[in-house]
């Protein structure tokens, strides 16, 4: 039985998933080898615990659940070889992890191997309690970790040190101990020490403003010498790459430098002349040499002001954003991110090449451009960048889009000078990129439309031309619809012409065109055909002549499938047909939309809108008022603008507000449909 | 903390070494690893080799059919990260000889034990190959 279940050897198991052509071939090899593995393990079998462990480790790697290993685990950590505790070890940091409650259990066998005779066995227990140790093991583990920082062996000390960054993240209070030890590792010449040393007081400085007041007074100077030390330091074969001497080190080293002079000018002073000399002498056609020089320049840009420093990593990054390397560019705009709190003008001067980067073919780089651009825009700059922006909208990639319509949209909302600007940019924006438009963008718009009535002819007219030539924008489709049913007879009569604008000549039955291609395109969901169909009783009534044919429209959803259009077919076409007398007042020009309540209520919590609208089946008959104010905002006060119409017109008002409400939450489109069932079933 | 994880992924995007220093459960893994390894091999030589996913970002390296990649904190040195796989590749070179994903599939143990003396929860431990593989060739000898 044994030999059978044990027999795989892990180089067999390897080879029998490595030839597995699908995926469920693989499955059934690894099933087979779980059980086998179980087997072994219930039969508490010695001599092949090794092995199992070693196939669960190359299991669990393939991302199948291996947790019935873990108490395997924590048996070869017990066991007294060496080759057993090692495999032990590894699988107990890769199969485990701090959350699970076996870890109680190692946390003894932990402290009997960090006392142990053999440092090799004391490094392994290092390097586990390192990579996993929860708060409680820190508690109880860190008196041996402590005293392990003075081991005489430097690769002791090392992992020591890493492993007492992890125990200070995990319980900072105990930061306090580790201070004289850790600045003791400063003065090292043993470059593993050395960099653990720096990495723990860097971690030190972050969890214990105490340790860095004492570092920053008593060691600045120190660290400064071995920085300087290592930058001049006679060639050594094992630490140096591409000429210079362990990046690794230097990288290290001015991080820490960085978390000591930012705030205080003293240390600041102390660290200017090394880093000048490092922002000099570096070598930059290496790799390695940029990875200092990068280090180098951010330190700079975060220490107290030394206005000569700033400008040389200004000139550096300038050099690098015109690199070459796609990774040198990057960096560099990474870079530019953080300087610009520190020196906006002089990143705008490099406005040029960044917006460059924008239309990189590289994704990375794009993004990082993108992100650098959204930050340099002002007041002053907005319009010829996003003149820029909408320029390369057209031809960038599809899945760019989404981002670069996202920060327009964002940069023309912040910095417009204008309404008729706004609105122009959203239109070429909605005309480009509408279907990547995100629905609160285009609500925004139609607030913004509504309350510029000086505009209104202008706007629908545009959108009327926008609309013939890109029909398949979802969102530009659902504004222009929206727009012809509010102010369609402004388009017909060129009402309101700007001295800019060309005439046109529309007609009625053109208009009624624009809608019914809307209602009638495949692509239109839900919403911009629910919006249709508002439009085409609004222009019913504005209208006459096209009534019978709207009629007819309309008429033709009474059949859909989707209860929402059928019920407002049924009831439109009604209103068509046998309430006549009432259809105009049924049908007015929406209030105008408060804007200010509306831009509050944006920026305000999603909580609040689950909360109105949980309100909203409760209380249906004010089911109109909810709708208002969930869609401009007003909370939970009663709606001003409601307060005078009739009855009859609150019903005809709450579809409309019920329409821009549907999809802009979806957690409400639930709760809207029964809305539209209660209020209208009379 | 610096290096949240590192990956090791060939051509037909299988992981072939995965160690985490922070915890995830399999299916999180699975599903990250599936998604990075999809961005990171659609891009070409020319492109840089970073790329942001989530709130990490990814330092990648190519060697022949081996993609290396290092999941990293957003303030971490790129270009080091960089030059760190490089050493990581020329460390298992030096033991390996001229490294290949079989190497890594049947000495995974072994290629842990090289990538724990290096970086320890997600710190860099040791840069000089010497003093990271002496322990390893030494349990080698004892064996």
């Amino acid at each position: 039985m044994n030999s059978f279940f044990s027999g795989t050897r892990l180089r067999d198991m390897i080879r029998a998933i490595r030839a597995c052509k699908t995926a469920a071939e693989e499955r059934a090899v690894v099933r087979k080898e779980c059980a086998a593995i179980r087997t072994s393990i219930n039969e508490n079998d010695h001599d092949y615990r090794h092995r199992n462990l070693a196939k669960l480790m190359f299991i669990h790697m393939l991302g199948y659940p291996t947790h019935f290993g873990q108490m395997e685990c924590l048996k070869l950590i017990a066991s007294a070889g060496f080759p057993e505790k090692r495999i032990g070890y590894l699988g107990l940091m890769l199969l485990l992890d701090e959350r699970q409650e076996v870890l109680m259990l190692v946390t003894n066998s932990l402290k009997q191997d960090l006392n142990h005779s053999n440092q090799y066995i004391v490094g392994l227990a290092l390097c586990a309690l390192g990579n996993i140790c929860s708060a409680e093991m820190a508690r109880d583990l860190a008196p041996e970790v402590e005293r392990l920082l003075q081991f005489r062996d430097p690769n002791i000390r090392k992992k020591a040190a890493l492993c007492s960054i992890r125990i200070i993240r995990k319980v900072p209070d105990l930061a306090e101990n580790f201070i004289n030890p850790a600045a003791a590792l400063l003065k090292e010449k043993h470059h593993g020490v050395l960099i653990t040393g720096i990495q723990l007081c860097t971690d030190l400085c972050k969890v214990s403003p105490e340790a860095l007041e004492f570092l920053r007074k008593k060691h600045t100077e120190g660290l400064v010498r071995t920085l300087k030390d290592v930058v001049n330091s006679p060639y050594t074969p094992e630490y140096d790459i591409a000429g210079i001497a362990d990046p690794f080190l230097h990288v290290r080293l001015l991080k820490l430098l960085r978390a000591l002079g930012q705030g205080d000018a003293d240390s600041s002073d102390a660290m200017n002349d090394i880093l000048a000399q490092v922002a000099t002498k570096t070598e930059s056609n290496k790799n390695a040499g940029n990875a200092i020089l990068y280090e180098c320049v951010e330190t700079i840009m975060s220490i107290e002001d030394n206005g000569g420093l700033r400008v040389l990593a200004i000139n550096i990054l300038g050099r690098f954003l015109s690199n070459r390397d796609n990774n040198i560019r990057y960096v560099a705009l990474n870079m530019l991110m953080k300087a610009i709190t520190v020196d906006a003008q002089a990143v705008q001067r490099h406005r040029a090449t960044i917006l460059e980067c924008v239309k990189d073919s590289d994704a990375s780089i794009r993004k990082r451009a993108l992100e650098l651009v959204y930050l340099l825009v002002n007041e002053t700059n907005v319009k010829p960048l996003t003149k820029e922006l909408i320029d390369y909208l057209e031809v960038s990639d599809q899945d760019f889009k989404g981002d670069l319509t996202a920060k327009i949209c964002s940069i023309v909302e912040k910095f417009s000078p204008e309404k008729i600007w706004y609105i122009d940019q959203m239109l070429k924006v909605l005309a480009e990129a509408g279907n990547f438009v995100k629905d609160e963008v285009w609500h925004a718009l139609i607030v913004v439309i509504s309350n510029a009535s000086d505009l209104h002819g202008y706007t629908v007219r545009a959108l009327y031309k926008a609309f013939k030539t890109s029909s398949e924008q979802e969102s530009l489709v659902r504004v222009a619809v929206w727009c012809i049913g509010e102010y369609g007879d402004m388009l017909m009569n060129n009402v309101g012409m700007l001295g800019i604008e060309d005439s046109v000549t529309v007609t009625d039955s053109d208009i009624v065109d624009v809608v019914e291609i809307a209602i009638k395109r495949h692509a239109s969901d839900l919403t911009t055909k629910a919006m249709a169909l508002i439009a085409l009783l609004k222009l019913s009534s504005r209208f006459p002549s096209c009534s019978e044919r709207i009629k007819d429209i309309i008429v033709h959803h009474k059949g859909s499938l989707v209860l929402e259009l059928q019920q407002r077919s049924l009831e439109f076409n009604s209103i068509i047909d046998k309430h006549q007398n009432i259809r105009s007042t049924l049908v007015e020009r929406m209030p105008i939309l408060d804007e200010a309540t509306f831009t509050t209520r944006r920026a305000g919590s999603l909580p609040a809108a689950v909360s109105t609208s949980d309100d909203v089946p409760a209380a249906p008959s004010s089911s109109g008022g909810d709708f208002l104010q969930d869609l401009l905002g007003v909370d939970l006060s009663p709606a001003p603008t409601q307060s005078g119409t009739n009855q009859v017109q609150k019903a005809g008002t709450d579809v409309l507000l019920d329409l821009l409400s549907i999809g802009a939450h979806p957690v409400q489109s639930s709760s809207s449909t029964t809305d539209i069932l209660s209020t209208h079933s009379k | 903390m610096g290096i949240r994880f590192i990956l090791m992924v060939n051509k037909q995007g299988q992981t072939r070494l995965a160690q985490y220093y922070e915890w995830l459960t399999l299916e999180e893994r699975r599903a990250l690893e599936g998604e990075i390894v999809r961005k990171c091999l659609a891009r070409n030589d020319q492109q840089c080799s970073f790329v942001e996913h989530r709130n990490y970002k990814i330092v990648y390296r190519r060697y022949a059919s081996l993609f290396f990649l290092v999941g990293v904190d957003n303030d971490e040195n790129e270009l080091a990260i960089l030059e760190f796989i490089h050493l990581l590749v020329e460390t298992m070179d030096r033991h390996f000889g001229n490294v290949c994903e079989l190497d890594i599939m049947f000495h995974l143990e072994k290629a842990h034990f090289m990538l724990e003396e290096m970086v320890m929860n997600g710190c860099i431990v040791e840069t000089s190959k010497a003093n990271i593989l002496s322990p390893i060739q030494l349990m080698d000898k004892t064996s």
